[in-house]
């Protein structure tokens, strides 16, 4: 993905544009519905995140992180702001120090796609419990003390639980280096 | 900031604010905390990709086939029509979370030694936010927090039984947990505090002002 997002940025690739909003679109418009928009706002947020990635492709700077993280921090603000109605204080990881690198390197790829993997096989085998809070956090969107008026928990031992799978996550989504 | 930051976030603090469920107030202190403190950077980004590959595992929705085309022909139009609402970026960011400089707020005194300076959430949000600034010497009684709350130290310091907390610093402490800050003898302090409920902030300084009024 990070090779596409790059051709956006340099030459503005209309193409690569394409395969972008094939590949995430539908994810967003997905993302959107569990955040709780209907699917017609969702639609209508994913083309704009996607139409910001457009926009701000060249800010995106791979040394930073993959382009679905990117994309991801797009959307979740862009969320923040429609459907919340707040103000999204946290910034894109758009790499203001590091200049984009012309290519991305290919062993940096694989060890992208090695972490991406990890990530996903750590998540998998999260108890059950823990799973359940991080995601009602990232996907459903809710904070801790919704989280915990959902699920009838203190306050506390929603908070626990989150630290405990980050314990677990932590070394699979660490910088490289 | 030359000292060191000692005091950062909670890890479900920062999970919360990465994945983008942390309450306005809340995440305006967490940023501005961000702005000072480059190890908690580093941990939001890779909590950013947790949040990444939740998104990838999720089933798309289809597209109507129409979005597509209309987001294409966007992207063909010139580039000066889209016009780019960026932040301003020459701001810090606690300067636009403050609405101004730190140098320029207009305090309010709320009592013998304690002056504030509500800050304006989006109209729909509960919480509150502001920034709190307190005399030399001054002892705070003890207290706990119903719910959560996170303390941002902007300048001078206060300490508690749990350490100094000094310039960058951030408290984060839990629901079940009381505390008896003393803030600097020297300084003062001055911070920024944000709670989830509206009504958290008259309890604390009916807590601070109470028994200097003698009530």
């Amino acid at each position: 993905m990070a090779h596409l997002l790059q051709r956006v940025a340099q030459s503005r690739d209309a193409q690569a544009f394409a395969e972008l909003f094939e590949n995430f679109a539908p994810r967003i418009k997905a993302y959107m519905i569990r955040q709780g928009a209907d699917p017609t706002t969702a639609e209508e947020l994913a083309q704009e995140t996607l139409l910001m990635v457009w926009r701000k492709a060249g800010l995106y700077s791979d040394t930073k992180g993959s382009a679905t993280t990117w994309i991801f921090t797009i959307a979740r603000n862009l969320r923040i702001d429609r459907l919340r109605r707040e103000v999204p204080w946290q910034t894109f990881p758009e790499g203001q120090e590091e200049q984009a690198s012309d290519d991305i390197a290919p062993d940096e790829a694989v060890s992208e796609r090695e972490r991406r993997e990890r990530v996903h096989a750590v998540l998998a085998t999260l108890p059950e419990d823990q799973h359940e809070v991080v995601l009602l956090s990232y996907i459903e969107g809710l904070s801790h003390s919704e989280i915990a008026d959902r699920l009838d928990l203190p306050l506390g031992t929603v908070k626990s639980r989150m630290r405990l799978a980050y314990q677990k996550l932590r070394e699979s989504v660490e910088d490289l280096r | 900031m030359t000292n060191k930051i000692e005091h950062h976030p909670d890890d479900s603090t920062l999970m919360s604010y990465a994945a983008g469920s942390l309450s306005e107030p809340l995440c305006a202190v967490v940023a501005a905390h961000l702005e000072l403190c480059k190890a908690c950077v580093h941990e939001v980004h890779a909590m950013e990709r947790i949040g990444a590959a939740l998104f990838e595992d999720l089933q798309g929705s289809p597209i109507n086939s129409g979005t597509q085309e209309a987001c294409c022909k966007a992207i063909g139009q010139p580039e000066s029509n889209a016009k780019i609402p960026d932040e301003p970026q020459d701001h810090s960011v606690l300067t636009r979370i403050l609405g101004s400089k730190l140098a320029d707020i207009h305090w309010k005194r709320l009592g013998f030694g304690i002056w504030h300076h509500p800050i304006k959430l989006s109209p729909n949000c509960n919480g509150d936010l502001r920034l709190i600034k307190v005399a030399p010497g001054q002892v705070m009684p003890e207290h706990g927090h119903g719910g959560s709350e996170l303390t941002l130290i902007l300048s001078g310091s206060y300490s508690d039984e749990f350490g100094k907390y000094n310039a960058g610093d951030l408290s984060d402490l839990g629901d079940d947990v009381e505390h008896r800050p003393v803030s600097d003898s020297l300084e003062g302090c001055v911070c920024l505090i944000a709670s989830e409920r509206k009504a958290r902030f008259k309890d604390i300084v009916s807590r601070i002002v109470q028994p200097l009024t003698g009530l």
